[in-house]
């Protein structure tokens, strides 16, 4: 619980609790347009080989994560210690042994995580029904039309909470990232014609 | 036995912690603190406050160590108030 209270604490004095909102938003809304426009792909194609195509979301998966993870450090990390030169500049004072200091230690990770594994869960998420039909859970379905299923819904859910966070209406905030989803499947299938 | 039961202290500190969170964690470091802040003066990254703080016995050494860990720095100690207690029996 400490714990818990020391990073909300870090995070406040940083004002890094909405970066860290809008880092989730932003790249788990791209990890789950990302396997839901490789999926739309495999289902227009024609592919029905279930091991390639949770191979090929997965390794997609796991490079976003990598690439979420490291982008998000490095420059939150560089912000961070920028912000603290300048917060030591105005103190005249050597602030290494304060909360300012391991918050520029800490918040980039905690960044960095957020970053790097939102889409990973949105991935993970979205390749369940897959998994499901190749431990042959799921047989009444297409594997493929139910995954898509679930990242329209996924990006549908992660509007309604860009809604609630601006305070606009839940609803429209939820229509609105659900109708660039669409898009994005119908620009997919009309490429692969 | 010294006791010290207020202290006004002249503080330079970083925008956050809040004037809240800040008289907050002061006053966590003892059992009945009463803590008073004022804000005196705002700059782009930092600010002066004077800080009353009134107690049974405060523990400066606690103090000045919450005032640092907050990247804060202690300006001046302006006021003291300071009370001797005897100990029963020791004829002192």
């Amino acid at each position: 619980m400490q714990v818990l209270q020391q990073v909300q604490f870090l995070l406040q004095i940083t004002h890094s609790r909405s970066i860290i909102r809008r880092y989730f938003v932003v790249n788990g809304f791209d990890g789950a347009l990302t396997i839901l426009g490789m999926i739309t792909g495999f289902q227009v194609s024609g592919e029905s080989n279930i091991h390639v195509i949770i191979s090929a979301c997965f390794g997609a998966a796991v490079a976003l994560t990598v690439s979420g993870l490291t982008s998000a450090y490095m420059s939150e990390a560089a912000e961070k210690q920028k912000d603290l030169s300048e917060l030591q500049e105005a103190m005249v004072a050597d602030l290494s042994d304060t909360n300012h200091a391991r918050a520029a230690k800490i918040v980039p990770f905690l960044v960095a995580a957020v970053n790097g594994f939102a889409p990973f869960l949105f991935s993970l998420l979205i390749l369940t029904p897959l998994w499901l039909a190749k431990a042959n859970l799921l047989v009444s379905v297409n594997p493929l039309v139910a995954a898509i299923l679930v990242a329209l819904m996924l990006i549908f859910l992660l509007g309604v909470f860009l809604g609630r966070v601006s305070g606009a209406f839940w609803l429209w905030s939820g229509v609105r990232t659900l109708i660039v989803a669409v898009l994005t499947m119908l620009v997919i299938m009309a490429c692969s014609v | 036995m010294i006791q010290v039961k207020r202290l006004v202290l002249d503080i330079l500190k970083p925008h956050q912690p809040n004037a809240l969170d800040f008289a907050r964690a002061i006053a966590a470091q003892g059992a009945d603190y009463r803590v008073h802040l004022t804000v005196q003066e705002v700059d782009e990254k930092t600010e002066s406050i004077q800080l009353v703080i009134e107690g049974n016995d405060i523990q400066f050494e606690a103090v000045a160590e919450t005032i640092s860990s907050h990247g804060a720095s202690l300006h001046s100690i302006d006021e003291v108030e300071v009370c001797s207690h005897s100990h029963p029996g020791s004829g002192e």
